[in-house]
């Protein structure tokens, strides 16, 4: 396409970003589609969802305070995909993560803020670090697969949270749900407030920027990245170069699973405060797309979880205008992601035209052959 | 014109970095049996491929009897006739000889393995395959599998045979059998067409020969006029030397000392049983025997891959019976693995961390925990250099995209770089061209030279010949002798690698 010089040819491959860029055009295009079916205007509905994404200080900064737990269930996703693991378990563990970030709200209030800052923050990570470590213990040990292990443990924190809820963190006049954490003690900040004034804006989104660079150092530059990416690649050949396999896949899942504990905290003491004792997070499932549809590399997890909350936030304002229902919305969100996770076809489809190209170039260059096309 | 039945006229095909068919013409005749040699990298496999349907030519036209056709999917190949018997073969293991064949050609709802396996059956006359449709793939051996990839073929009616690096997997007897029938399937007008790099193999078969080197034509030649070192040349580009030139062994003290050793086998019996052996620095000891009597097992128990049932295993008078694989490699044992791509190499990593997989968290490599790209760098491009890897973009290649003996290359130089105590090197030189045998040959015999022991297995009697100063056999796991090779014959070894023991001793049992 651009630097070609006519003496060395050579043929184009699709880019990651590329890929991921036409799978997102693909998906808006298929939900327009879809829209077009059920009688509404697309455009209307796009503009909709970007009006309730953008629109004024306070949109934007809600769409800002979805994207940070996106951006930490998407690097733990991504971050366990690295070393080989499918970590499908950020729902349980964000769960852990919130609820002992929400018990230093009920019990510490007094603590002061830079300390309760760092509690939350460490005891969170602290929590879903051992909820993830546990499946990657039962794969390293038993060789229990970490997707079976996940699920299992993401059914056993709701069921656990639904017991210590009511016990330890109550909501004063619903049993449903746990207390509501008090805005001082969660992560929103006025420094961040004022700009997104009534927004649920908070720390979590630098946090998650944080994250990024950690987990992008981490993978591209330190020994542990490079053992674990070793053995996500080749277990073998990191078993017979000497790196400990099954420590590795620990490790893996103990950081995916930190990772993961802090979007609980940013979601359960920044985003919602609250804990309903029934609900199974949908982000943790989310980061899979959000993983996915990034690449699993840290910036591309960056910018599909904003992404990823442009859609979430917008999603409310589409069905209000329009009076599309939000499961017609959510049906949209659905195509958009169905098309990210079928990239594979989009580079294929990238690579075919490219291909092309290169082809009319080598024969429009006089080397003409009789047959080719 | 349509005296040929393939026609490959002027076929270009790129790959990032590489040109791996640069104008390549091939032109076989109707039944008889084509060879293409060429060294590993050459481009072989990537025409093939082409004609197969697997790649795109970049350029170029392929006619099958005289007519022009486009080929996209081995699908069209099949139509045209065009059948494939491919390295690693693609059998379904719990699957009968027959179901194996109809597999994706069962034809309408009902399975008819009856009036299949009477096909098939017949097929298997005609061409002396000895094959028996009901026997199941897993239990029977390489040779017969390999027979049932060409039944599969004709059963498909193709006419035009490719066989890609057919012999790498057999045993001297099947490679005969094998010849046999490439020789009734060709008189019976099928075209052959054979990749190898085997000499010897096209000398014996094949009635002409496409030379390939470095994905450029290099001649047709009529092989019953031309002889072994002249094609050799041809493909290496040079003369090559079959023999390895070395000095007579100067053993030193003792590096390896196995004592006792039983090993469990993935089948929870006894793989190796009462194994000992010492190996001294400077001199190259063979393990000899027919694959699949142990010789895996003994090597990842010193390695320590498998754990040791019982026994002991000494590295410089220090017993790492129980040591971990790290704590072994750092005592000074170099391994070069028997399946390069499963554990040798992180194809989907560049050469860089490849080279680096066992010292990465090792100054210079890296420092705190942090790597150093720029030591990274300039080591691997200093292995790349001295151990000749060639590859499309250098040391940042990724190691899948290597062609086998550069990927073999590259372990190699991984490990000799380290200079290990001990070097062990299994099935070096499997699938490997001439040219790059005689290079990892000489690297073995100069890292003996620098005064460090090498154990080396192999099945491949000449190899053990050519390189050891000491010979094991091996048989059933245990060991039937050791003989300095200068006092013995291929013929003996022989004997002993069906585990009949030189006539002085008496039972199997060295101890």
């Amino acid at each position: 396409m651009k630097a070609s010089e006519p003496k060395l040819l050579k043929e184009h491959k699709a880019g990651n970003l590329l890929v991921s860029i036409s799978a997102v055009i693909a998906g808006i295009l298929a939900g327009c589609i879809l829209l077009l079916i059920i009688g509404h205007n697309p455009v209307q509905a796009m503009s909709d969802i970007l009006h309730g994404a953008f629109d004024g200080r306070r949109r934007i900064g809600q769409t800002i305070a979805v994207a940070a737990p996106l951006m930490f269930v998407g690097l733990s996703v991504g971050f366990a995909y690295k070393a080989g693991l499918f970590n499908i378990g950020g729902s349980g563990q964000m769960l852990v993560g919130g609820f002992v970030a929400s018990c230093w709200a009920y019990y510490g209030s007094d603590i002061p803020r830079p300390l309760y800052l760092f509690l939350i923050v460490a005891s969170g990570m602290l929590a879903g670090a051992i909820w993830g470590g546990l499946s990657g213990y039962l794969k390293a040990r038993f060789n229990v697969h970490e997707v079976v292990s996940c699920i299992m443990l993401n059914w056993t924190a709701l069921w656990v949270l639904y017991e210590l809820i009511p016990a330890f963190i109550p909501d004063p006049s619903i049993n449903s749900r746990s207390f509501t954490v008090p805005n001082e003690l969660t992560l929103r900040t006025e420094v961040l407030s004022q700009f997104f004034p009534r927004s649920y804006i908070n720390w979590g989104i630098i946090y998650a920027i944080i994250a990024v660079i950690v987990i992008k150092i981490i993978l591209d530059k330190t020994t542990l990245g490079f053992q674990l990416k070793a053995v996500g690649a080749n277990k073998y050949c990191a078993e017979y170069a000497g790196i400990k396999v099954n420590r590795n896949i620990i490790v893996s899942m103990v950081i995916a699973g930190a990772l993961a504990g802090l979007a609980g905290v940013t979601y359960y003491c920044g985003y919602s405060n609250m804990i309903y004792r029934n609900a199974m997070p949908d982000e943790g499932f989310d980061g899979i797309a959000v993983a996915l549809l990034g690449n699993s590399n840290p910036v591309g997890i960056f910018f599909s979880a904003l992404f990823f909350s442009i859609l979430k936030a917008g999603k409310g304002s589409l069905s209000a205008s329009s009076g599309i229902p939000p499961e017609i919305a959510d049906t949209i969100i659905a195509t958009i992601i169905y098309f990210t996770a079928t990239s594979v076809l989009f580079r294929n489809l990238w690579n075919r035209l490219f291909h092309a190209v290169y082809e009319k170039r080598l024969s429009a260059l006089g080397t003409t052959q009789g047959g080719v096309k | 014109m349509s005296d040929y039945v393939i026609e490959m006229l002027g076929i270009r095909k790129e790959f990032p970095g590489i040109v791996a068919n640069d104008d390549i013409t091939l032109q076989v005749k109707e039944g008889e049996i084509h060879a293409i040699l060429g060294e590993n990298g050459a481009g072989k496999s990537t025409l093939m491929s082409i004609l197969f349907g697997l790649y795109h030519a970049d350029r170029g036209v392929i006619r099958v009897r005289g007519r022009e056709v486009r080929i996209n999917s081995p699908n069209d190949a099949n139509d045209l006739g065009i059948g494939m018997v491919h390295q690693h073969f693609q059998l379904v293991h719990n699957y009968t000889v027959t179901e194996n064949i109809i597999l994706g050609k069962e034809g309408g709802f009902v399975l008819d393995t009856r009036q299949a396996g009477k096909k098939i059956k017949a097929l298997s006359e005609k061409y002396g395959l000895n094959i028996d449709p009901d026997s199941v793939i897993e239990n029977i051996t390489v040779g017969m599998q390999q027979r049932v990839e060409i039944l599969k073929m004709l059963y498909r009616d193709a006419n035009i045979l490719i066989f890609d690096e057919p012999t790498a997997v057999l045993t001297p007897q099947e490679i005969d059998e094998l010849m046999e029938i490439m020789r009734s399937l060709a008189k019976e007008g099928k075209s052959i067409i054979l990749i190898t790099h085997k000499l010897a193999e096209i000398k014996a078969v094949a009635e002409r020969c496409t030379v390939i080197r470095r994905g450029k034509l290099i001649g047709v030649v009529d092989v019953a006029s031309t002889s072994v070192d002249e094609m050799a040349a041809m493909m290496v580009g040079r003369q090559v030397n079959f023999k390895v030139e070395k000095t007579p062994a100067r053993p030193g003290s003792c590096v390896l000392s196995i004592q006792d050793l039983c090993v469990m086998n993935n089948k929870k019996v006894l793989g190796v049983k009462n194994f000992s052996l010492d190996v001294y620095a400077g001199e190259i000891v063979g393990i000899a025997g027919v694959d699949g009597n142990g010789q895996s097992e003994l090597i990842e128990a010193i390695t320590g891959l498998r754990p040791a049932e019982s026994g002991k295993v000494m590295l410089l008078g220090q017993d790492i019976t129980r040591a971990s694989i790290r704590e072994r490699n750092e005592a000074g044992i170099g391994h070069i693995p028997e399946d390069r791509q499963k554990r040798g190499l992180v194809l989907s990593e560049t050469l860089c961390d490849n080279f680096i997989i066992k010292d990465f968290d090792k100054a210079p490599f890296s420092r705190y925990g942090f790597l150093n790209r720029k030591e990274i760098r300039s080591y691997s491009s200093k292995i790349v250099e001295q151990y000749d890897v060639r590859s499309g973009e250098g040391v940042d290649s990724l190691a899948g995209k290597l062609s086998g003996g550069n990927q073999q290359k590259a372990i190699i130089g991984r490990e000799v770089t380290a200079d290990p105590e001990l070097l062990i090197a299994v099935q070096p030189t499997r699938g490997l061209d001439v040219g790059a045998i005689e290079f990892i040959h000489r690297a073995l015999v100069r890292h003996r030279d620098n005064g460090k022991a090498v154990l080396l297995v192999s099945f491949e009697l000449d190899e053990i010949f050519n390189l050891s100063d000491r010979i094991a056999v091996i048989n059933a796991g245990q060991l039937i002798d050791i003989v300095n090779t200068s006092e013995t014959d291929e013929y003996a070894v022989g004997l002993m690698m069906a585990g009949i023991k030189k006539g002085e001793g008496g039972g199997h049992e060295s101890k």
